[in-house]
């Protein structure tokens, strides 16, 4: 491998796990507030690249076919958390176990409207070019990936860092009831941080539509690596799902090039040893595991 | 051999220093109370005693034993029972249940009657735990702490919510303990201290503020001003 | 921690010998009524009681709601389907290495991920299941991958002259299996261990307050469930001839764990009965329309929304209070 093909995998490591970081972020920030894994976070990715697809078919627009999708799994979020979630409030493996069900339902329906096919989003014709790196080509896409992915941590950490409602989570996350002490209604939170978790798994889906396309099993084979980041990055802090994403990004496509069929191996190696090691995450609370 | 030490013990949670440098020791036989205001570390240090928690630094001696290291299981092993402050029984098991658990055994043998019809419990060994009383189920808290013939318990507030009856029962039953058993109670109720105690440490922000015999620190003027005053 | 799935009926739960002879003598008689359709139900319906009933040990005994419990029903059927593949016939000799090697498993995951509970136990359960799965999907040398599958295992050998290709036979070597498997578990729900597993589930914290290493507890607790879940998958790669990557998925995983909870976790006799009850419901549903998963789902969260005691548990809860009540 020579220079310029390390420093092409290294954008490609980067730009993919800026994707997971879209998805993992959302599963931390709900953990980290509500004590639920959402098992249905994959599908809202996987019905975000489907629903972004059928936008884009309708349209011929991927900004509206990224925003519509994310809007409307947003609002699928807010209804499953409000009308579900919230009935079996502080019974968090029953929450999990609510999730589950969704997964079932979310992937059943997508089979139903879309079909066994997969199928690929196109990239949008702006992007839909490759740059020349040290002689390498380059697709500008994931340029772009790379750099939506850092615009929307930025705002992340802005919002949790800069605002009053980031600060009411960032409390949350830390000790509940010292929130409810404050007299906020907490369920409130936990709807809006759902519903966000939502937003950003479908805006990662139809983001990553592209590059790994709209199938079923995708909810799954997703929710698992963004599972891995949050083992390895550690649960509840965007700091910790952000270089989780970025490490688990780095391993997936390096392992790929060197084990090519067993690259997913090569994650739970490096999530094994955190296990063993650093149980609550390289960037965790050691309470929150 | 002291039954107890604890060598400057200091724990801190996020910049909030909950223990500095608590050093005391009990001798074998000893009943200590723990007395201070809320939130002056008492729980945390018994969590740090029978290993739920481990301190930042300093060390725990049990029986001549280097124990800071080892967890909680292996402290019950070598003789350290302890009872919390909030109930924390098998709720959904039933008092026999509970008490089989608490001798490692699950034959109803004449040792586990005994004990139960001396605590006037046999009657009611079937019942689920969680609809006893309260008052009932402080009491199997220290029966749960007793019946592994402990060389040393520690009792985290045993009459809190009691009634005075209550209160004067329990108080009674560990004044009967044998001083073969080494007690440490953190207590709230100053009679219950004053009449079961043979010393008195006074914690008070996370450091131990004095110690002495029951009548020294009823005299010291600032126990009065930390504690006695504002509590009582 | 998280609290733990349902509160468990600690009481005796057993029947009377009546109602144990008459369910015995039940399952001796079904396959003698049954259509063969119905018979291969039925044998299906045992193999994944007997799965079910692994995970209850987990989900209802010891607390712990593992999503990787089809690692070792598939690991198992795939070292038995492969050795059989390669020649190896007798049965029993066949047992040895497909349990030992899911026991193996549980032994090496245990260690990895026994030191977390409640939630973030579930997550970590569901990933290194994820990851088995993905393994059988790729490594195609040794399991066919997920088109061809491993095909043409056909029924077992047991040393004895009858044939297994009889269903009837069949049955009841799953049966004879099942009702040992059964009393087995039985045995250690009710010893000292049993005992232990369940303190830990209700109040771990009290349990080494009392000297018990409840670490240890739930790491044996983890081992014996894949011992049995292994037994089960055994029985699957006979009954169904052919294992895919699918056996180990989530959605496995999930399916036994649905049994589990419609039948009520906790029971032993529950995670059967909910085993009997979506086989068939996904039968008869299964006629009707293609959207399985569909109601899969719906019944998943209508469980967890309405009935969280399951079939079994609520119907002894209402014996229990009657019982109470007549006191």
């Amino acid at each position: 491998m020579d220079s310029a093909q390390i420093i092409i995998q290294a954008l490609n490591g980067l730009s993919y796990g800026l994707l997971l970081f879209l998805l993992a972020t959302g599963l931390s920030l709900i953990f980290g507030l509500m004590g639920v894994i959402n098992l249905a976070h994959g599908s809202f990715y996987m019905l975000g690249a489907y629903v972004g697809l059928a936008i884009i078919n309708l349209t011929g627009n991927f900004v509206l076919a990224l925003l519509g999708a994310a809007l409307i799994l947003a609002f699928v979020g807010i209804l499953v958390e409000r009308f579900f979630i919230q009935r079996l409030y502080k019974r968090e493996l029953d929450q999990v176990l609510l999730t589950f069900g969704f997964a079932y339902i979310f992937m059943d329906v997508a089979k139903w409207i879309w079909g066994g096919t997969p199928r690929s989003l196109p990239k949008p014709p702006f992007l839909n070019s490759s740059l020349n790196i040290l002689g390498e080509a380059f697709p500008v896409y994931r340029i772009a990936m790379i750099i939506i992915g850092l615009f929307v941590a930025l705002a992340l950490w802005l919002f949790l860092e800069r605002t009053r409602v980031g600060a009411v989570i960032r409390a949350g996350v830390d000790d509940q009831e010292m929130v409810k002490a404050m007299g906020i209604n907490i369920k409130i939170f936990f709807t809006g941080i759902f519903a966000l978790g939502a937003f950003l798994a479908a805006f990662g889906g139809v983001i990553g539509g592209p590059i790994m396309g709209a199938y079923l099993g995708l909810d799954f084979n997703i929710l698992v690596l963004a599972l891995a980041v949050v083992v390895v990055g550690g649960l509840g802090t965007l700091k910790g799902a952000f270089w989780g994403s970025i490490l688990i990004g780095f391993i997936e496509t390096f392992g790929k090039v060197f084990f090519i069929n067993f690259a997913i191996v090569t994650i739970y190696i490096a999530m094994a040893l955190i296990l063993i090691f650093k149980p609550a995450g390289l960037l965790g609370k050691e309470e929150s595991y | 051999m002291k039954a107890l030490e604890i060598k400057n013990i200091s724990k801190s949670y996020g910049g909030l220093d909950v223990l500095i440098n608590v050093y005391f020791t009990l001798e074998q036989g000893e009943r200590r109370a723990i007395i201070g205001p809320n939130g002056a570390g008492k729980t945390s240090l018994f969590n740090i005693i029978s290993g739920i928690i481990k301190p930042d630094s300093g060390e725990i001696y049990l029986l001549g034993q280097n124990v800071t290291r080892l967890s909680t299981y292996l402290r019950s092993r070598l003789g350290l029972a302890r009872t919390f402050q909030r109930n924390t029984l098998f709720n959904n098991l039933s008092i026999l249940d509970n008490v089989e658990l608490a001798l490692h055994s699950t034959k109803s043998d004449s040792n586990i009657k005994d004990i139960l019809r001396n605590w006037g419990l046999w009657d009611k060994r079937k019942v689920i735990v969680k609809e006893l009383s309260y008052g009932e189920q402080r009491q199997i808290e220290i029966l749960l702490a007793l019946v592994q013939s402990p060389k040393i318990i520690i009792l985290d507030e045993p009459t809190a919510g009691m009634s005075p009856m209550e209160t004067k029962t329990i108080t009674e039953m560990i004044k009967s303990l044998s001083r073969d058993i080494t007690v440490l109670i953190i207590e709230h109720d100053m009679d219950v201290v004053f009449n079961l105690a043979d010393g008195i440490s006074v914690l008070h922000n996370g450091q131990i503020l004095c110690e002495g015999s029951p009548d020294e620190i009823k005299s010291n003027p600032l126990v009065k001003e930390v504690y006695l005053g504002t509590d009582h | 921690m998280i609290s733990i799935l349902n509160k468990l009926i600690p009481a005796e739960t057993n029947l009377p010998w009546l109602a144990k002879v008459t369910m015995l003598l039940i399952l001796v008689l079904l396959p003698f009524i049954l259509s063969s359709y119905g018979l291969s139900l039925l044998t299906k319906v045992l193999i994944f009681g007997l799965f079910a009933m692994s995970l209850d040990i987990l989900v209802g005994f010891t607390g712990l709601v593992s999503f990787n419990h089809a690692s070792f029903f598939g690991v198992a059927a795939y070292t038995v389907g492969i050795l059989v593949n390669r020649g190896f016939e007798n049965f029993w000799l066949l047992l040895i290495p497909g349990i030992a090697i899911a026991l193996l498993l549980a032994g090496l995951l245990g260690l990895l991920i026994l030191r977390s509970s409640g939630a973030y136990f579930l997550m970590i359960t569901l990933a290194f299941g994820q990851m088995l799965f993905a393994l059988a999907w790729k490594w195609r040398s040794l399991t066919g991958g997920d088109d061809d599958g491993l095909p043409g295992i056909g029924r077992p050998e047991i040393g004895l002259p009858i044939s297994m290709w009889n269903e009837q036979n069949f049955y009841f070597l799953v049966l004879i299996l099942f009702i040992g498997s059964f009393l087995l578990i039985k045995k250690v729900i009710k010893s000292p261990f049993g005992k232990s597993i369940v303190g830990t589930r209700e109040n771990e914290l009290r349990m080494q307050s009392l000297g018990y290493n409840t670490w240890l507890i739930k790491y044996i607790s983890y081992i014996i469930a894949a011992g049995f879940a292994a037994l089960a998958g055994i029985l699957y790669t006979y009954f169904n001839g052919f294992i895919s990557p699918q056996e180990l998925d989530w959605s496995m995983s999930g399916y036994i764990l649905l049994m589990v909870i419609i039948g009520g976790a906790g029971t032993l006799v529950g995670p059967v009965v909910g085993a009997a009850v979506i086989i068939i419901l996904q039968n008869l549903i299964s006629t009707y329309t293609e959207l399985w998963p569909l109601f899969m789902g719906l019944i998943f969260i209508l469980c967890v929304l309405f009935a969280r005691d399951g079939i079994v548990g609520s119907l002894l809860k209402l014996y229990q209070k009657k019982v109470g009540e007549m006191k």
